[in-house]
């Protein structure tokens, strides 16, 4: 701070985006005359290597020692013009940017206006840039290990990639088995493969990796710590059967007082289970559970003369007398692969979900056409009075999809394929049935989609378009009341099944993470990325970062890629062993805090505490920072009674001037 | 160039008030609406079309916008919030300002407009169902808790002024705080909207909120669904919350505070009426009403609650005649109670008793069943 500023101003066209709203030239011949402005120039795209270049050579040749770059949002930019800065050797917070697309040339219409506009946020940077400090960002050590929320096929990608790294991984899973959805999906489109068949293999990866800890039946509770150092806590929930005596062997399921009493989610509802059981056959770990909601035992306290589990497991793994166990680890960054719910079709009461035993949803659909389901893969449905093999069916699409009355404005990107794919399984299993499928739009966006869309049509499915409304009984049919908009007729197709295409939805219980890990949401209720193009796989917080369905619907291949570039964004700091710490962090003058704690309790972030310090032999509180948890976002600094908490760089000093610089320019 | 919202430039003024630009041409509208079985009406067709104004003309002179009997499936099932019904009525609207409908409509409008009702009845004889009784009249700046508002039709109705009489008989008997309003009530103006003359339904939601307000209700008690759900949806300075009479008995049968004489040993069906329940979401308490009645055994059509169907008495269908040969939805629904097996089809609108009694006569049925108001059976099971 000791040489006089000699600050350069450069002006971004950015094509037509600013520079047909702002008079550019006019702005940087105004920016010429403003205070310890040496030189002021325009560029079409400031952000390219001419633009960096162009700034570069300024500072070597005109000695500067302040850059402004008037552009875009510094959330676009502004990490890309530090580094050109500092490679000139100037301190990279000694560069201000001026908004002047966002919040002016994309705001404005008028060329006078938006350029009058423009000039004043380049006068206030100009105010600004001359108060700067210089900064220096800080590293700490990162945990070399990997928190993964969730076991679907996003959670187990990317706890294979992060594992085959080198690297360890803690895979937590809320229920008893790894596999998540897929692992309930019969074949997958548009190739046909058999689900479980290209999912099972993944799942024996992960419980046999020697870099992966399972911890099936299990919560994340607790999170504390910043990237590179968060500390975890987890519980996991008694099973009532110790794991390393289980063998897997079944008889204490067959044994069960409740076997094939208790509905089983797997089947979502269409199959029973025992109150001791296994999810599905090919569950990871192969080990049983104790269902403490319905066994007899943990309900009641007793099970008749004594538990028949227990007598029939040889190995003697039944104890009822476990407890939750917490574990706690440290690790450096966390991947959240939490999933979705499915749309819950009664919530569409004119489809009559609730009413018939014929409606049922594609999620069911999966489990009643699979081999290894509740039928053995046979289609049978109930009709109200007897179990008959459908021989006309209807598939209605975009249930709980783009649906405002619902409040789901999205488009559920795989409704439309699983629809197709399960239409030609059915055609396969009853070849003389009438299958139609009820659609608005038909959306084959991926690799062999729409091929297989093809195909399915020739296979006589029959494609309508019209999105039906309503489903009554007439006699032992159901009628699907819906127009043919082609022909613009009304029709009341008779059919004996219907399938509802739902949707996909938020985890009901994702408030739980995301109060865990300060994680937000979009508009469509998924957790919101850090960037919806170029930081897909990101969050707001630091180490945190997002895969698969939680983050909004996708299917298998999208997933699987997410999850792939979640593991490869979370290496990073693992990989390089360090995190830089935010520089522009807020600090305390401990002289003058009162420790009166106010900015502790709006920090969003957690990142103040009160400490006790020694002053002249008076022991007094005061607010400190960790700098590895605040974000500088000014909370606290807006609290302050005495003005003693403020974040670097926008500290009082530096951005009231800036104010008064927008105020005061004419 | 990215903007914020692009403007709209050059569309007609139903396609910004009806937003027929947010259509997605699902066909759930057309797919919903129960008279396609039995009229040529197209909703969907109408709103793809009116984006056309210089179509619109030729859309009004179309028969079939008298179709639509407004039982608001079409805006229920749309996903993307139009509601299609209304641009039909706008269109009647069109046809009501050109002078051109039927001599039918225009009456029943005029005596809207001379006597406070649609029946061409005069205003001095709207009370003429209160002889005999004992009825407590509300009077302006006097606060009141429940103020009665009758509807026209069961205020003129031999066939049903017996619902008003029941309601004074019954509410004679409660520790109730009510009143009526006497001659001085006039028409809601839902008939009045729905044959789309605007101008008049404006005056009567001036006039009435004036009117209702003059008597500090704490709330409005409807007898027909189709008031109560024009009360709430198109009168925002109404000063007293409003509810239909079905709400107020779920709270008195809930409270015990009917004095039940006899039982009513009958298979009992409930006919959803389209204003109560999918324009305004009431399907329990005329349920819990009627499950309360001693002896009563309660059936459900197939096609009830948000899939009931409609019994084509609204929407101005009471002076539009409809010219299809076609099975009327009033009959199918009696067809569908006999098939269940039902004594009785309760209804809790003037309009539903009507067309479901007259559809009930037209087939035959009146030895084996009967149609009733809610209002009706219970004054067959209330003291004296």
């Amino acid at each position: 701070m000791t040489d006089k500023p000699r600050i350069g101003l450069y002006v971004c066209h950015c094509g037509i985006n600013i520079s047909a709203t702002v008079d550019v030239d006019a702005v940087a011949k105004y920016a010429q005359n403003l205070p310890n402005v040496h030189v002021a120039r325009t560029y079409s795209y400031m952000c390219s290597e001419p633009g960096q270049a162009l700034i570069k050579k300024d500072i070597r040749e005109q000695g500067l020692n302040r850059v402004i770059v008037a552009s875009c949002s510094p959330r676009m930019h502004e990490k890309t013009f530090r580094k050109a800065v500092q490679e000139e050797g100037l301190n990279p917070y000694f560069l201000e940017i001026a908004n002047i697309r966002e919040q002016c040339s994309w705001v404005h219409e008028d060329m006078t206006e938006g350029t009058a506009k423009a000039k004043k946020l380049v006068a206030s940077a100009v105010a600004k840039v001359r108060l700067l400090e210089p900064l220096e960002s800080t590293e700490v050590d990162a945990e070399p290990a990997a928190l993964i929320i969730g076991a679907g096929i996003a959670g187990i990608q990317a706890a294979l990639d992060i594992a085959d790294a080198g690297f360890k991984v803690y895979l937590v899973e809320k229920s008893p088995s790894i596999g998540g959805r897929m692992a309930q999906l019969d074949k997958t489109f548009p190739t046909l493969d058999c689900s479980a068949c290209i999912l099972t293999p993944k799942m024996v990866d992960c419980a046999s990796h020697p870099n992966i800890e399972l911890l099936t039946y299990a919560k994340v509770e607790e999170v504390d710590g910043f990237v590179g150092n968060f500390t975890i806590k987890v519980r996991k929930k008694a099973r009532y059967v110790d794991v390393d005596k289980c063998t897997g062997c079944g008889e204490c399921a067959k044994a069960c007082r409740l076997a094939n009493r208790i509905t089983s989610e797997f089947d979502e509802g269409m199959g029973k289970r025992s109150a001791i059981y296994m999810p599905f056959p090919q569950a990871v770990p192969a080990k049983y559970t104790i269902d403490p909601e319905n066994c007899l035992m943990l309900t009641r306290g007793k099970c008749g003369k004594g538990p028949k589990c227990e007598e029939a497991c040889q190995a003697g793994a039944i104890n009822f007398e476990q407890q939750d166990e917490i574990v706690e680890f440290k690790v450096g960054a966390i991947i959240v692969a939490t999933g979705f719910d499915t749309f819950d079709a009664s919530r569409k009461p004119e489809y009559g979900y609730s009413n018939y035993p014929n409606v049922i949803t594609g999620m069911e659909m999966e489990r009643l056409v699979s081999s290894s389901g509740p039928t053995g893969g046979d289609i049978k449905v109930f009709n109200g009075e007897e179990e008959i093999v459908p021989k006309e069916i209807a598939f209605i699409k975009c249930v709980g999809s783009r649906d405002a009355s619902v409040g789901n404005e999205y488009c559920s990107r795989v409704c439309c394929m699983y629809t197709a794919k399960q239409a030609h399984l059915l055609r396969e299993k009853i070849p003389d049935a009438k299958i139609r499928v009820y659609y608005i739009d038909v959306r084959a966006f991926g690799k062999g989609y729409e091929e297989f869309y093809d195909r399915v049509r020739r296979e006589n499915v029959r494609y309508i378009r019209g999105n039906p409304s309503e489903i009554f009984k007439r006699g032992k049919k159901l009628v699907v009341k819906v127009e043919d908009t082609l022909t613009a007729t009304p029709l009341e197709d008779e059919v004996d099944m219907v399938v509802l295409a739902v949707g996909l939805e938020p985890r009901a219980d994702m408030r739980e993470v995301m109060d865990l890990l300060r994680l937000s949401q979009s508009g469509d209720k998924f957790f919101m990325e850090a960037h919806p193009k170029l930081r897909p796989v990101d969050t707001a917080t630091d180490g945190v970062f997002l895969a698969g369905c939680c983050q909004g619907p996708k299917d298998i291949p999208d997933t699987v890629a997410q999850a792939k570039g979640a593991a490869a964004s979370a290496m990073v700091p693992l990989a390089s062993g360090k995190v830089t710490i935010n520089a522009q962090v807020a600090t305390v003058n401990e002289a003058t805090c009162r420790g009166c704690g106010y900015c502790v309790s709006v920090c969003p972030y957690s990142a103040i505490e009160l400490v006790t310090v020694n002053r002249f032999g008076h022991e007094l509180e005061v607010a400190r920072v960790n700098e590895a948890l605040c974000k500088g976002c000014g909370s606290c600094s807006s609290v302050c009674l005495s003005d003693s908490i403020q974040p670097k760089s926008f500290r009082d000093r530096q951005i009231l001037p800036q104010i008064a610089a927008l105020g005061g320019t004419r | 160039m990215m903007r914020g919202m692009i403007m709209i430039s050059e569309t007609n003024s139903f396609t910004e008030k009806f937003d027929l630009l947010g259509c997605i041409q699902c066909g759930r509208c057309t797919g919903g609406c129960p008279v396609t079985v039995r009229a040529d009406l197209n909703v969907r067709r109408f709103v793809y079309d009116a984006y056309n104004e210089e179509k619109l003309d030729e859309l009004a002179r179309l028969a079939e916008i008298w179709d639509c009997t407004t039982c608001n499936t079409c805006a229920v099932r749309c996903p993307k919030g139009l509601k299609p019904l209304e641009v039909l009525l706008a269109l009647r609207s069109m046809v009501v300002e050109s002078g051109k409908v039927e001599p039918t409509v225009r009456d029943a409008l005029q005596s809207v407009l001379l006597e406070g009702n649609p029946w061409e009845k005069p205003r001095a004889i709207r009370c003429d169902w209160m002889d005999g009784l004992d009825v407590k009249m509300a009077e302006p700046g006097v606060p009141v808790e429940n103020l009665f508002f009758v509807c026209c039709t069961i205020a003129y109705d031999p066939r049903l002024q017996i619902i008003a009489r029941n309601m004074v008989r019954i509410l004679n008997k409660l520790d109730l705080d009510y009143g009526f309003i006497g001659t001085d009530e006039t028409c809601c103006g839902s008939e009045v909207r729905t044959l789309g003359e605007e101008g008049l339904f404006e005056m009567l939601i001036e006039d009435n909120t004036e009117l209702l307000n003059s008597f500090e209700a704490k709330r409005i008690v409807a007898f027909s669904p189709h008031c109560f759900s024009v009360f709430n949806t198109y009168y925002p300075d109404l000063k007293s919350e409003v509810i239909h009479y079905t709400q107020l008995f779920d709270e008195l049968v809930g409270e015990n505070k009917i004095p039940w004489r006899g039982e009513l040993q009958k298979k009992v069906v409930y006919h959803d009426p389209c204003y109560l329940g999918k324009l305004s979401g009431v399907y329990d308490e005329p349920r819990s009403v009627l499950q309360k009645i001693p002896g009563v055994e309660l059936l459900e059509f197939d096609r009830c609650r948000e899939r009931s169907l409609c019994c084509e008495g609204s929407g101005g269908k009471m002076w539009v005649e409809s010219h299809s040969k076609k099975e009327r939805l009033a009959e199918t629904r009696i067809k569908d109670a006999r098939a269940l097996g039902a004594d009785i089809v309760a209804v809790s609108c003037p309009f539903c008793l009507l067309t479901l009694e007259d559809a009930l006569k037209g087939l035959g049925f009146e030895e084996e069943m009967r149609v009733a108001e809610i209002m009706e059976l219970l004054g067959e099971v209330v003291e004296e």
